[in-house]
């Protein structure tokens, strides 16, 4: 098991004949996605890489009927319109790659995917690998790399951040620990699935374990992260850093999700939040590493027992 | 969040036919003295600043004549607070009010969705008097019956609750037609007939819509505590029109001293930026700017980077350095930096934390094509952590070497030539025609050249390329230059960055 991805959900890629779009299909197909095709309005009938591209979802879900997954490629004014047309289409879980989206345009997506029972990861997102079963979004950058860096097992990697996706993912690995599923949640103030409920996923999923977070300065997750599991919610054990210590308010680095707002979100009551509910908070990701290992060795232990 | 000013969000509230107070915004005794003929006396004068608690700072004044009016405005416009210096004042009838309420919109990121907040006390410290909310559906909107009852739960009855509402409900409408992060008018002015009136009003844009509206003027859509320096401008219009990856770019520092400090910071990615940052500080150093190329841009965007980064006088070493492990190709990065590099033949050392995708050959790129300039540059990967580069950067920094800003002057394109997506590919085919490999050819991954009675010319339909098929990432000029005959150039423009330069260079740095 992982969680959101693995090698037999069906995915459509929008935007397929752009350039993002077109190298990171490449990267998907490599890693073992079941890409279905593409849809890009206007280059109906074309191919890319052997895959049939559409003018519309419509159209691809007539073709191959149901599917699971869209990764979104189009430009971030575009992606309110083509999301929207997968939710209308059906499709549950979509990857919403582009940063730049219009904040409201993030929340009427919000709003549609609740009614229809849909789920996004993003926007300004890498994407969601299931290491040696398949990648979302552009995650891992080439084929060899992305077999080299993760590697199966059972830590689930929550990140705010997309190169420490990766890294942590990389220094997991490196340390001897395999990971069930990492996911790039996304640098907006406003994001599809938050990490308490990327958490709550991996509680469920019965290959996770452990899960390493790296969370950051900015909106109110690591706090409602460390209600979820006073609320008993959550109750595999969670080692996480927080990014953003010497961040003055009202300042933003990069992510437009990491700004202390109205004293809300700073790195004190985040790190206190989070060591009150249990969780062990780590200096540097060296000390994050050697922590994942350590309660690692203890977990198996206590199965093994 | 790009910032409204008071008057220019109270001149969207009137177009909604939102009650404001009458007056104008001015900067001149005149425009007061033609302004009080109009509306007569007594007045308040506010400062146009975007920062909150202007009343206990003393930017808003009362006048009850016209001299203290008049001696109220030459005493604003000659304030400076914080950063900011009040250019403009507001100056409005003054209102009898009743009674003073708040009502804001905001996004909630728990809720995912925009929040209605009413107090029906208005003024400072509002979330501490206990106000009432209710979420928004974005789908179904913002119905008047809803704010209707969300505000007499708060107390509000009468006449008061018709007009209230009124005003309240238009404030949704305002926030999506804009695309506002957050609209609060605080205080909302209840008058003894009942009318509600917006005494104030704090709207922010959200960065990413900014481009749907062109009619407020926004400069530069990011979020400052304080008006935006030249330099960012310029940063700033490099990445407004450029949807290939991220660059985010601003001064911590502006009048850097040359006190062997000071770090030009160029990160890559959020999180890995601010570790790689913690590490520079953990060295006793100063950071100069923040900066970040992410989401794999193209060469030519880190390029332009750099080049922003290295307009600034006196830093001491170039530190490059994100998560380490990145999706992004980091050849890029390494081409972006390299062209910056030979043009201005840098000399403060720098250290450069290329790891992740194609990190060997972004390594080997950085050691062969700079060991020719006089900084020197060490390359490092993954496995290389941000503590061990910033030591790095330390024992590489000389005492009393700055960099020195030179001038900065697009070079002249070679006869043949075609637009690419942000600048011009030019080729001189009098060079190639002693050219035996023509390796320009192979080293594009595109297809954008092919050879054509001997010489490289465009392989594709000129549109395309231009529409973004090269992608710049400079490969073939840089083969060209080291293993070539520095036959071809690729010309980035960066509107502004040159005017700058001289003027730094003849020591305005205002």
């Amino acid at each position: 098991m992982a969680i959101l991805i693995d090698q037999k959900k069906k995915v459509l890629i929008q935007g397929i004949t752009g350039r993002e779009g077109r190298a990171r299909t490449r990267l998907m197909l490599d890693y073992g996605t079941k890409v279905i095709g593409g849809v890009t309005p206007g280059h109906g009938g074309e191919e890319v890489f052997g895959l049939p591209v559409y003018d519309t979802v419509k159209e691809a879900v007539e073709a191959h009927g149901t599917i699971d997954v869209s990764v979104l490629f189009v430009p971030g004014p575009f992606v309110r319109d083509a999301a929207i047309e997968a939710i209308e289409n059906g499709i549950k879980l979509l990857v919403i790659i582009p940063d730049r989206v219009p904040i409201h345009d993030t929340l009427t997506i919000v709003a549609l995917a609740r009614r229809k029972g849909a789920s996004f990861i993003g926007p300004n997102t890498l994407g969601v690998i299931s290491p040696h079963r398949a990648v979302l979004g552009m995650i891992g950058g080439r084929i060899e790399t992305a077999r080299e860096w993760f590697r199966p097992g059972d830590i689930g990697v929550i990140s705010r951040s997309g190169g420490m996706t990766t890294s942590l993912s990389y220094y997991l690995t490196r340390a001897g620990l395999g990971q069930s599923t990492a996911v790039h949640i996304g640098g907006d103030a406003v994001v599809g699935e938050t990490i308490p409920e990327i958490a709550l996923r991996f509680e469920a999923d019965p290959q996770t374990r452990l899960m390493v977070i790296f969370g950051e300065i900015g909106t109110t997750q690591e706090e409602n992260l460390a209600q979820a599991i006073r609320a008993g919610k959550i109750t595999k054990p969670i080692v996480a850093y927080i990014g953003g210590r010497g961040a003055k308010a009202g300042t933003r680095f990069s992510h437009a999700g990491a700004i202390i707002e109205g004293g809300r979100g700073g790195y004190e009551s985040k790190v206190a939040a989070l060591r009150s509910a249990g969780v062990h908070v780590a200096q540097t990701i060296t000390e994050l590493v050697e922590t994942a290992r350590r309660i690692h060795g203890m977990e198996v232990g206590n199965n093994q027992g | 969040m790009a910032r409204l000013y008071e008057y220019q969000g109270k001149a969207i509230l009137a177009r909604y036919g939102i009650k404001i107070p009458r007056g104008k915004v001015i900067d001149t005794r005149n425009e007061l003295v033609d302004l009080l003929g109009e509306i007569g006396l007594p007045v308040v004068l506010k400062g146009q600043l975007w920062i909150t608690g202007r009343k206990e700072k003393g930017a808003i004044r009362f006048a009850d004549t016209q001299g203290e009016a008049e001696a109220a405005l030459s005493d604003l416009l000659q304030m400076t607070i914080g950063k900011f210096r009040i250019e403009k004042v507001l100056v409005e009838e003054r209102i009898d009010v009743e009674r003073e309420c708040f009502a804001g919109i905001v996004i909630d990121d728990e809720k995912k969705s925009p929040v209605l907040i009413f107090s029906p006390e208005g003024g400072s410290g509002v979330e501490a008097k206990g106000g009432v909310s209710r979420v928004i559906d974005p789908l179904k909107g913002l119905a008047r019956y809803e704010v209707v009852e969300l505000i007499k739960s708060a107390g509000i009855t009468g006449r008061s609750l018709t007009s209230l509402s009124g005003l309240i409900h238009k404030l949704y409408s305002i926030m999506r037609e804009y695309d506002a992060r957050a609209i609060e008018v605080n205080p909302i002015a209840l008058t003894k007939r009942g009318d509600a009136i917006a005494l104030d009003c704090h709207i922010t844009i959200d960065d990413y819509a900014v481009y749907r509206h062109p009619d407020l003027g926004i400069e530069v859509a990011r979020e400052f505590d304080r008006p935006p320096t030249e330099l960012e401008r310029i940063a700033y219009k490099v990445e407004a029109k450029d949807y290939r990856g991220t660059f985010y770019f601003f001064q911590i520092v502006d009048q850097i001293p040359a006190d062997g400090r000071h770090i030009g910071f160029h990160g890559a990615g959020g999180g890995g930026s601010m570790f790689s940052m913690d590490a520079l500080v953990k060295e006793g150093y100063q950071i100069a700017n923040f900066c970040d190329t992410s989401g794999n841009p193209p060469a030519s965007k880190v390029y332009r980077a750099a080049k922003i980064i290295l307009s600034q006088p006196n830093i001491a070493g170039y530190f490059a350095s994100g998560s380490g492990v990145a999706s992004q190709e980091q050849i890029q990065s390494a081409r972006g930096l390299v062209k910056a590099f030979l043009e201005e033949g840098l000399e403060i050392p720098a250290v450069i934390r290329l790891g992740g995708n194609m990190e060997e050959e972004a390594i080997r790129i950085l050691k062969e094509s700079l060991s020719g300039i006089p900084a020197e540059v060490e390359g490092y990967g993954k496995d290389d952590p941000p503590e061990f580069c910033a030591q790095r950067l330390k024992a590489l920094i000389r005492p009393g070497l700055f960099h020195k800003i030179r001038p900065f002057s697009l070079p002249e394109p070679f006869p043949y030539g075609f637009e690419t997506f942000s600048g011009i590919l030019s080729i001189n085919h009098d060079l190639c025609r002693n050219c035996d490999h023509k390796g320009c050819i192979e080293s594009c991954r595109y297809g954008i050249l092919k050879l054509e009675d001997g010489v490289p010319v465009l392989a594709l339909d000129p549109e395309l390329v231009k529409k973004g098929r090269c992608i710049e990432c400079l490969a073939c000029e840089q083969f060209c230059h080291f293993k070539g005959k520095k036959a071809i150039r690729i010309i980035l423009p960066i509107p502004g960055l040159s005017e700058y330069r001289e003027r730094l260079i003849d020591g305005n740095t205002d």
